[in-house]
């Protein structure tokens, strides 16, 4: 403290600093990062390049990693594939975009909703509310599928898309990340102010505390989105004509080695639709998980 | 709770105000039963809003997430088979799945091989990433988070490692061992009980690098600079000692949720066991707690059984979890 003090008048010259990376720890850290890098990139490198290979430079032999003579032959093949399913490719399409926007929608209102009146209102119950949701966080989904399966049968669930988004409106990883948000970025003076000016706290939700937390709101979309993407309906699902996206390219990946490149087209479909929001979103999320720490 | 309603707080001081110069007027107890139900029929007002934030999302949470595991652990007492109604046969599922269950053993054993190497691996991994990456410029710091991280939400991209780990010649790995001339023949990658394991934990690290990550860059990256100086004041005199002293401390809200998230994670494989290596695999070697639920629960509805795996599995990651908080509590301390 002294010391402190006595620098800021100028009294010490020795400057005090955080401590700077040596070249040789910044080589290190280089060679590390590459490494590991390598490890993580390489296999959607190979995605792409399979996606993009004509059927010869899928059976050379010794396998070659990186694509010669691209091609969008796989692209193509999908969509001649696709017709031929008795069900119109795009009905799956927009199932998947159907289940994807009601369930994040619905997510990010309900759990903001939610997580606005544990933080910011007293209510009985709250505490424990919230415990529940913390500890939820502590097993995951599969520890619950048969309960949830009789459960989405008995309320008449079963074969319909909403078995897919009502389950996904409760992640309480959504709920726990937009709490954790509130509580550093909305100042109680501000609903305090808005109270006097006579809004109901519905009002107040929709109109100040959502527009402050929207980096948190495009973090849980962030969250949610993979998995209602990916979705398949499992178990829930059999018509034909409410089956998801990933039903249908799966059911066309599963024609082994000889639609590895198809197969690879349609990873690189459904991998590029979440890797363009992360990117556009990061920030944001960045921003909110910033908050996420848990304090007990 | 003192914080979370202040205008309330500050109506019952300002009555209690009111109060203190009535009391002096000497009509005390008539104010005080009168303010008293104001402010309960108030804070009524107020709860009714407040229940209808919350209860959208809080009863569809109980019926999804609370309800369901109730269900399971009073099930996992009972003979179930969907048809008939349960019978309570009291600890018998648990006699069964511990005593004459070898393949539940076996899934057990293999679960807990694979969460103790990916869970505490990713962890690991998720910070050291996240703390080499903190100082880099923007950019490459960005770019670098997303190459981590995109395998996590890549869906089903993980199918690639099939390709990779193919077994015949076309098999990009086996082709790149034979030409290095380490092997002569192409390996059963994911037929061979050697290798499915760590085929399985080399594939599901590589899509771990998730959630826990992204606080763990989040969390680096808002330090106060200030408290590293402050730290370089008072002797702080190398990384690792700044790491230790004044990082993790700072850190521990983050570790403590990078660790649920990465424990939740490693207990539950089972698409990677699955699509990689079949279903079952051979000789049951990828094997997990889950894929033996699934067999139990979706292929021979036997629900009872099913459900004390499952509260089994529930009770396992819980109490992990409670443990493994203890001991960050620990941490820097």
């Amino acid at each position: 403290m002294i010391l402190a003090r006595m620098k800021s008048k100028g009294l010490v010259k020795k400057k005090y600093r955080i401590h700077k990376q040596t070249t040789a720890e910044r080589v290190i850290i280089g060679v590390i990062l590459a490494l590991f890098g390598s490890f993580m990139l390489l296999p959607l490198i190979y995605i792409v390049n399979t996606a993009f290979k004509p059927m010869d430079e899928l059976f050379i032999f010794p396998p070659r990693f990186f694509v010669i003579n691209p091609t969008l032959k796989n692209f193509r093949d999908l969509a001649v594939i696709i017709p031929s399913s008795w069900v119109p490719f795009s009905r799956y399409v927009f199932n998947t975009v159907l289940v994807t926007a009601i369930g994040t929608t619905g997510h990010v209102i309900l759990a903001s909703a939610a997580a606005y009146a544990m933080e910011k209102l007293d209510f009985p119950g709250r505490k424990i509310m919230f415990s529940s949701v913390v500890l939820s966080l502590m097993f995951s989904t599969v520890v619950t599928a048969i309960p949830n399966y009789l459960i989405i049968s008995k309320v008449k669930l079963i074969d319909t898309l909403a078995s897919i988004y009502i389950p996904a409106l409760q992640s309480s990883l959504g709920l726990y990340l937009m709490k954790q948000y509130i509580v550093t970025n909305v100042p109680d003076s501000l609903l305090e102010s808005a109270r006097i000016e006579g809004a109901g706290e519905w009002r107040i939700f929709f109109k100040v505390v959502m527009p402050i937390v929207k980096p948190a709101w495009l973090t849980l979309i962030i969250f949610i989105f993979p998995g209602l993407w990916n979705a398949t309906g499992g178990v829930y699902i059999y018509s034909e004509q409410i089956k998801t996206l990933p039903v249908a390219l799966l059911q066309i990946a599963a024609g082994g080695i000889a639609r590895a490149g198809v197969s690879s087209a349609i990873s690189l479909i459904m991998i590029i639709v979440p890797v363009i929001m992360f990117i556009i979103t990061q920030s944001s999320i960045m921003e909110t998980m910033a908050t996420s720490g848990l304090k007990e | 709770m003192a914080k979370a309603n202040t205008s309330i707080g500050m109506n019952t001081s300002m009555n209690n105000a009111g109060s203190g110069i009535s009391s002096r007027t000497g009509s005390k107890p008539v104010h005080a039963v009168k303010r008293k139900l104001k402010y309960n029929i108030e804070r009524a007002k107020k709860n009714k809003v407040a229940y209808s934030l919350v209860l959208p999302y809080y009863s569809l949470f109980f019926v999804f997430t609370l309800l369901p595991v109730a269900i399971s652990i009073i099930y996992s007492f009972t003979y179930f088979n969907i048809l008939e109604p349960p019978r309570w046969i009291g600890v018998q599922n648990y006699i069964n799945l511990f005593l004459n269950d070898d393949v539940f053993i076996i899934a057990l054993r293999n679960t807990l091989i694979y969460s103790l190497v990916t869970g505490p691996v990713s962890y690991i991994a998720s910070f050291l990433f996240a703390w080499l990456i903190n100082e880099l410029g923007r950019r490459i710091r960005t770019a670098l988070v997303l190459i981590f991280y995109t395998p996590s939400i890549g869906g089903n991209a993980y199918l690639v490692w099939k390709l990779l780990f193919s077994s015949d010649r076309y098999g990009y790995i086996n082709s790149i061992l034979m030409r290095l001339g380490i092997i002569t023949e192409p390996i059963q990658w994911l037929t061979n009980v050697r290798y499915i394991m760590p085929i399985m934990i080399i594939v599901s690290l590589w899509m771990s690098i998730s959630t826990a990550f992204l606080s763990f860059v989040a969390g680096l990256q808002s330090i106060d600079k200030s408290l590293l100086e402050q730290g370089s004041v008072d002797g702080v005199s190398n990384r690792w000692q700044e790491l230790w002293f004044i990082i993790l401390p700072t850190m521990r809200p983050m570790l403590m949720f990078g660790a649920v998230m990465s424990i939740t994670g490693s207990f539950t494989v089972a698409s990677i066991s699955i699509e990689l290596t079949g279903f079952p695999s051979i000789d049951y070697a990828g094997h997990t707690i889950v894929t033996h639920l699934m067999d139990y629960g979706s292929m021979r509805f036997e629900m009872g059984y099913a459900s004390a795996i499952a509260t089994t599995l529930f009770v396992l990651m819980v109490s992990v979890n409670k443990i493994v908080q203890k001991l960050l509590q620990k941490v820097g301390n």
